[in-house]
């Protein structure tokens, strides 16, 4: 078992998202940037789908009641074990009563925690992902304690360090296919939707990410129609809306652009004022 | 019926077929029949179908490899859609109270619209509602068939907390809030039922092609359901 000393700015419980129950409106949720939460996860030998926390903008203080085995991958996060600094993927083995906590985010958004045997919680409609009205709480919480799946595996390399792709970290290009309203647009507007420094605006979260620029339009409004995460809409208002994990299963506004799988990770690591570009990619 | 279909390529691993841009019963129906047709051709892979008013997404578990492939798979599937089956569907009664106690915004409504609170009970609660699909939030119905002397554009600024049950009116449509959420429509009502929970498969027994009647209750009886609800001995009727 482990408490949670201070769950950070906002923390939770994802593994790979709720698949089957988008028909009757559920979210698919998820770990944000799944190339990191997936490697954190493959470090230990997990299968990828094991539950993570996923950190956002500030680290969890953790107390661990047993010896664990975890990984962490992602966001730099300065993570340390009872104030001694640790590398971040790599395994870290911790001992009864050692406290795992991280520093200050320097390059990133979003750190994942993978432990040996993943994070046990309560599966709900097929998914451990924490989401408001779906799962009893929707991100960690003071004093919480987190059960895993205690393996306890003879790690004897635990030097062995794994190729971390960190253009998921620094790259500011956005690879998108045609949305289904892209046509729609002028051609005009097609060519600004490339050619601009896109701007992350603070409305942004595991729902949605919306941009600061705006492109003004007269796109007609679609009849309320399926999207998926990674969609982006163009608002009446000029807004771009770039749909996330947590997103609804369905939207009224044009659907322009289609981020890939890498650009979903990417864009999961970027912040308030972070700048972005759109890159046109065919299938 | 056999429409005119665009077939695209949504992401790498999915696929949106359109219909024509119409909010009707026949193009649900015909969606609906087509949604059938995918789900038990690809019974044995994990595929996802979503539908919406006048269009469906096919959502695979792999990358799709050849487009082509997949959308002449489908565009097979239409050409040879079977009308012989009947999917079935049911009318689920929905009681509401329309007391002022859970109706914040009725007195408004009926000064807008000049119409009484008896009316607006009596028009809202008469029709035969279609549902449409499922989305903004689990479990909340997009429903077709309000009369159209309930139309009234929502709020300008949404409310930040509508109640869990809300029977709420915004634009053309009519809705009942699953959950606590913010939201932008007129509250005329309350439902104690709940349309969506976690623990039971499906989560929602209401289904898209689906239809509803909401039925007015009175207090007694709205509290009555409510304490039946939270001992899960409420049975949904249907009609």
């Amino acid at each position: 078992m482990i408490t949670v000393l201070d769950p950070g700015f906002y923390t939770t419980i994802q593994d790979m998202g709720r698949d089957g129950f988008r028909q009757y409106g559920v979210p698919v949720s998820g770990v944000m940037d799944r190339y990191s939460g997936k490697l954190a996860n493959m470090l230990l030998g997990n299968n990828s789908s094991a539950a993570v926390l996923e950190m956002t903008m500030t680290g969890v203080k953790l107390k661990f009641k047993q010896p664990a085995h975890v990984a962490i991958a992602g966001a730099d996060l300065q993570p340390s074990v009872n104030g001694i600094s640790v590398d971040s993927r790599k395994i870290i083995s911790l001992k009864k009563d050692e406290v795992l906590s991280f520093g200050k985010m320097q390059n990133g958004f979003r750190t994942y925690l993978a432990i040996e045997g993943g994070f046990k919680s309560d599966v709900v409609l097929g998914s451990q992902s924490m989401y408001q009205a779906i799962t009893k709480s929707f991100k960690l919480q003071k004093n919480d304690s987190l059960m895993f799946r205690s393996v306890q595996s003879e790690f004897n390399d635990t030097k062995a360090n794994v190729k971390y792709d960190t253009s998921i970290l620094n790259s500011t290009e956005l690879e998108v296919t045609e949305g289904p309203e892209f046509q729609h647009l002028s051609k005009k507007l097609q060519k600004q939707l490339f050619n601009s420094e896109l701007t992350v605006s603070k409305n942004n979260s595991r729902m949605a990410y919306q941009l600061e620029e705006l492109f003004q339009n007269n796109l007609k409004p679609i009849l309320t129609s399926p999207v998926l995460p990674g969609t982006v809409q163009l608002t009446p208002s000029g807004g771009l809306i770039i749909l996330m994990r947590d997103c609804q299963t369905t939207g009224g506004y044009p659907r322009v652009l289609q981020l890939t799988e890498k650009a979903m990770n990417i864009i999961s690591q970027k912040t308030t004022g972070n700048h972005i570009k759109f890159r046109r990619n065919g299938w | 019926m056999v429409f005119e279909l665009r077939y695209s390529q949504y992401n790498s691993h999915s696929i949106l077929i359109e219909w024509p841009a119409i909010i009707d019963d026949i193009i649900l129906e015909n969606i609906l029949n087509f949604k059938f047709d995918i789900e038990k051709h690809f019974l044995k892979q994990k595929i996802e179908v979503v539908n919406a008013y006048n269009s469906l997404l096919v959502i695979y578990s792999l990358t799709i490899d050849n487009i082509n492939d997949e959308i002449f798979i489908l565009k097979s599937l239409y050409k040879a859609q079977n009308n012989q089956k009947k999917l079935k569907f049911n009318t689920w009664e929905i009681p509401v109270c329309y007391h002022d106690e859970f109706a914040q915004d009725l007195d408004d409504f009926s000064k807008i619209k000049k119409l009484s609170k008896s009316q607006i009970i009596h028009l809202h609660s008469q029709p035969i509602y279609t549902v449409y699909f499922i989305g903004f939030l689990p479990g909340f119905l997009y429903l077709g068939g309000l009369n159209s002397q309930l139309h009234l554009d929502r709020k300008i600024s949404p409310d930040l907390n509508i109640k869990k049950g809300s029977v709420a009116i915004g634009g053309e449509q009519t809705g009942i809030y699953p959950q606590n959420s913010p939201g932008g429509w007129h509250v005329i009502g309350n439902s104690p039922i709940s349309i969506f929970d976690v623990n039971l498969n499906p989560p929602c027994q209401i289904k898209s092609g689906d239809c509803i009647k909401f039925s007015a209750i009175d207090n007694k009886e709205h509290n009555e359901i409510l304490n039946m609800v939270e001992n899960s001995s409420y049975q949904l009727k249907t009609l």
